[in-house]
């Protein structure tokens, strides 16, 4: 039997292409009719075959116009993205089937079915997502427990912080160094004290009141300023050729890298106030920016590792030579080049503090997702957490998404420059 | 300038010492700080260190167990049974998510624009959700969305998925002992069978399927058991039963509860995105040069692959897949977020509560922790050096 007569070539080349796409065209409204419609147009055939019409349709129009080589853009185009073998053609229309299928139901959810409007969970008339929900909570969303006539306070302090980053993009290189050691070292200080208050007529916050999407926010850049340079320091210390501070390092860099974030929070709430003196309270927040700077800490020490030993040995040797100690060696000349080289892996260990902030809900402190969970288990709001989780999630997604687009377009321009 | 110098390495030694001794220094003194802290503490509370407390009964349930437990059993058992459930999730997880994780990676770089982009969203948008928040969408709002006991989703009537967990028949083995001898035995044959199928290759250049063989093996071996070693399986096929006239409970068979599934498909599903990516790194890194010099001496596609690219793509993909693995071990510990009873919910959460033993407790539970992560790292360890490139 000669299969040759299926196989497009140029001769019959626009037969074939009719032929072909009328077969997928019928393979598309096959699945369209009976995903919408909930009709089936092949319900005379048996129930398997007629499961699979859509299917064989397809897979024998795209068959049909396959060719090597057409000379019609178009048709060369889908014939190498989506066509160039049986399997792919499975794959494409496989993939193309789900789509059709799954994503008018999720947009109908998202978008059609869902209610907008009202202030209560009776509101909620539509089959869709109530994010009625979402609305109505969205203040705690953002500022967790924190007293409404107090939030300006938040929105000054990251409005502030904002501001100057943008400006530090703007200003002259001279002044640039000045805004960073400003924001670095002063701004923390003066954003901490605007948000708790207690001095200059500002009401005292407790932190426990603090929460939502902010609190996020303070604790990464927190944590983020300050396992900086003590994940530097081990670094060093890890590199070092005195035995002490080496092994130490390796000790305190491989201990927190070795147990997960939970416990050691766990640990700050639990066991830390045993080895304090008997009385002495520690704020819950600052416990716990203790324990997740630590942790972070050593996975940081381990990427600026990865920065000091990717430097060649040259410029440690021409630094010695020009008669440098080890301090100006590496503060001069080894570290401002191993930073920059280790830039993405930064990104990426902060990326991985941001994701990790909701655990912060194991010693009672409840930024986003932890709000979520309050929100929903509220008798008025029973039911919801699907909106809750799903908003949740697309916020963190977002942050995060664009945090790791910005760090793979720096690692993309770092290389370009070397 | 020869006298500076000089003067500079005779101080060598001392500058050396200093900073070590002044490390020692502080770490014995913040040692001794907190020891004293803690004792006077502990003797306010009328405690004392020790870990007699592990022996003691200790009178709470778990909800989860792979052995044998309940409130009469000892602290220790409690911790043993976290423990297993922690491995438990653990390896389902490594499990799924490598096999997900491949399976992407490799769509990932496929010919086929869909395939290609639908396995590039999968990873963006699994890999920039908190995991917690993953493991809270399944275990609250997704799993709760599933039929009551009555109304269960029916997998052919042998298997049953509803809100209070997933019904899956129970294997009932006799003789199960000699089964498991069959498969030891199966894989000693082919250790066995590879060397002999090496030396062959290495003596007279003879191919010998040996991956043919041993799936004949490994498969055939137990079979055999069946039919002659006094081997049966049978199945015990949960049933609905009625408690009374509302309650419904599936009786028999093995039920996976909720909380397993859920922290399970969570753990899989994001170590998957970070696995997919290691994959598709692993394959790209082989440079284009050894595909075309393999396909140029006349080797198959299949072979390619198998002798060519794989081995040299594992060794790029094991240092990073064995972090993930570590990860996805540690990060099983979010399970005390929904109370499914791993070694922290139940050790470091339930056991502290009654015995308020912090320091013993919280020790234990981070050194288990440790000694998970570090065996895990020395046997990737050992495979990486198995699989790395030995220079002659």
């Amino acid at each position: 039997m000669n299969l040759s007569i299926l196989k497009a070539d140029k001769k019959n080349l626009n037969t074939f292409i009719t032929i072909g796409s009328v077969l997928i065209f019928i393979g598309l409204i096959d699945i369209i009719l009976s995903s919408f419609l909930s009709t089936n147009i092949t319900a005379f055939l048996p129930d398997k075959i007629s499961y699979l019409t859509p299917l064989l349709f397809g897979l024998f129009g795209l068959y049909l116009i396959r060719i090597e080589f057409s000379g019609n853009k178009l048709l060369d185009k889908v014939n190498t993205n989506f066509n160039s073998s049986n399997f792919n053609a499975l794959l494409t229309l496989l993939v193309i089937f789900a789509l059709i299928k799954y994503i008018p139901p999720l947009l109908n959810w998202f978008v059609f079915d869902a209610n907008f409007a009202g202030n209560t969970k009776e509101d909620c008339t539509g089959d869709g997502a109530c994010w009625v929900f979402v609305k109505v909570w969205l203040n705690r969303f953002v500022y967790g427990l924190y007293p409404d006539t107090e939030q300006w306070r938040i929105n000054t302090a990251f409005l502030t912080l904002f501001l100057l980053v943008g400006a530090s993009f703007f200003v002259p290189q001279r002044y640039k160094k000045y805004i960073i050691i400003f924001l670095l070292f002063v701004y923390p200080i003066i954003g901490l004290k605007l948000i708790s208050g207690g001095d200059f007529g500002l009401k005292y916050v407790e932190t426990g009141a603090w929460g939502g999407l902010s609190l996020t926010f303070i604790v990464s850049a927190f944590a983020l300023i300050l396992c900086f340079p003590i994940g530097t320091i081990l670094a060093l210390g890890r590199r070092s050729k005195l035995p002490a501070i080496r092994y130490t390092s390796i000790g305190f860099i491989e201990l927190w890298r070795g147990v997960p974030l939970i416990t050691v929070l766990f640990m700050s709430a639990v066991m830390f106030p045993m080895f304090l003196p008997d009385g002495t309270y520690v704020d819950k927040l600052i416990r716990v920016l203790i324990a997740i700077t630590l942790f972070e800490a050593a996975y940081m020490a381990e990427v600026v590792r990865g920065g000091l030993q990717a430097l060649p040995k040259g410029q440690y040797e021409a630094a010695k030579s020009l008669g440098m100690g080890y301090w100006k060696m590496h503060f001069l000349i080894i570290l401002p080049q191993a930073l920059k080289l280790v830039i993405p892996g930064i990104a990426n260990t902060f990326l991985a503090l941001v994701k990790d902030t909701p655990l912060i809900f194991v010693v009672g402190l409840l930024e986003l997702a932890g709000m979520v969970n309050l929100a929903k288990t509220n008798p008025k709001w029973l039911g919801m957490a699907m909106e809750g989780y799903v908003f949740a999630g697309l916020v963190f997604w977002v942050i995060c998404y664009v945090m790791s687009r910005y760090s793979q377009n720096l690692e993309k321009k770092l290389k370009t420059e070397r | 300038m020869n006298f500076k110098n000089l003067k500079l390495n005779l101080s060598n030694k001392n500058k050396d010492l200093i900073p070590q001794i002044l490390t020692v220094l502080f770490l014995i003194l913040v040692v001794i700080y907190f020891t004293i802290n803690a004792q006077s503490n502990m003797g306010n509370r009328g405690i004392s260190f020790g870990f007699g407390f592990l022996s003691q009964e200790s009178s709470f349930d778990i909800t989860f167990s792979l052995i044998d437990y309940d409130g009469s059993h000892t602290y220790a058992r409690a911790f043993l049974v976290g423990l297993l459930n922690t491995i438990l999730v653990s390896a389902i997880g490594i499990f799924f998510a490598t096999i997900l994780g491949v399976t992407i990676g490799i769509a990932r770089l496929s010919q086929n624009y869909l395939v290609a982009k639908s396995a590039e969203w999968y990873v963006e948008i699994f890999r920039n959700i908190p995991l917690i928040l993953q493991i809270f969408f399944w275990y609250f709002a997704a799993l709760r969305a599933l039929p009551l006991t009555v109304d269960s989703i029916n997998f052919y009537d042998i298997s049953f998925l509803n809100v209070k967990g997933w019904y899956v028949p129970k294997f009932v083995w006799t003789n199960f002992s000699i089964f498991i001898y069959s498969i030891i035995f199966a894989f000693i044959l082919i250790y066995f069978l590879a060397k002999y199928a090496q030396n062959q290759r290495d003596k007279f250049g003879k191919q010998i399927p040996t991956l043919y063989i041993s799936i004949l093996l490994i498969i055939g071996l137990p079979f055999l058991t069946f039919l002659i070693g006094g081997v049966s399986l049978s199945f015990e096929i949960p049933e609905l039963t009625q408690l009374s006239k509302t309650v419904y409970v599936y009786r028999g068979g093995v039920s996976i509860i909720p909380e397993l599934i859920s922290l399970a498909l969570a753990l899989s599903m994001y170590t998957a995105t970070f696995i997919a990516e290691n994959v598709r790194a692993g394959i790209l890194g082989v440079s284009k040069g050894q595909k075309e010099a393999a396909a140029s001496i006349g080797l198959t596609k299949g072979q390619i692959l198998k002798l060519v690219v794989m081995p040299q793509a594992l060794r790029i993909i094991i240092p990073p897949t064995t972090n993930q693995y570590l990860n996805l071990t540690k990060n099983s510990s979010l399970a005390a977020a929904i109370a499914y009873p791993d070694i922290v919910l139940v050790f470091a959460g339930t056991a502290l509560m009654q015995t308020g033993r912090a320091i013993e407790i919280i020790s234990i539970t981070m050194l288990t922790y440790l000694s998970l992560s570090l065996s895990i790292s020395v046997f990737m360890n050992w495979y990486n050096k198995k699989m790395a490139i030995k220079e002659k």
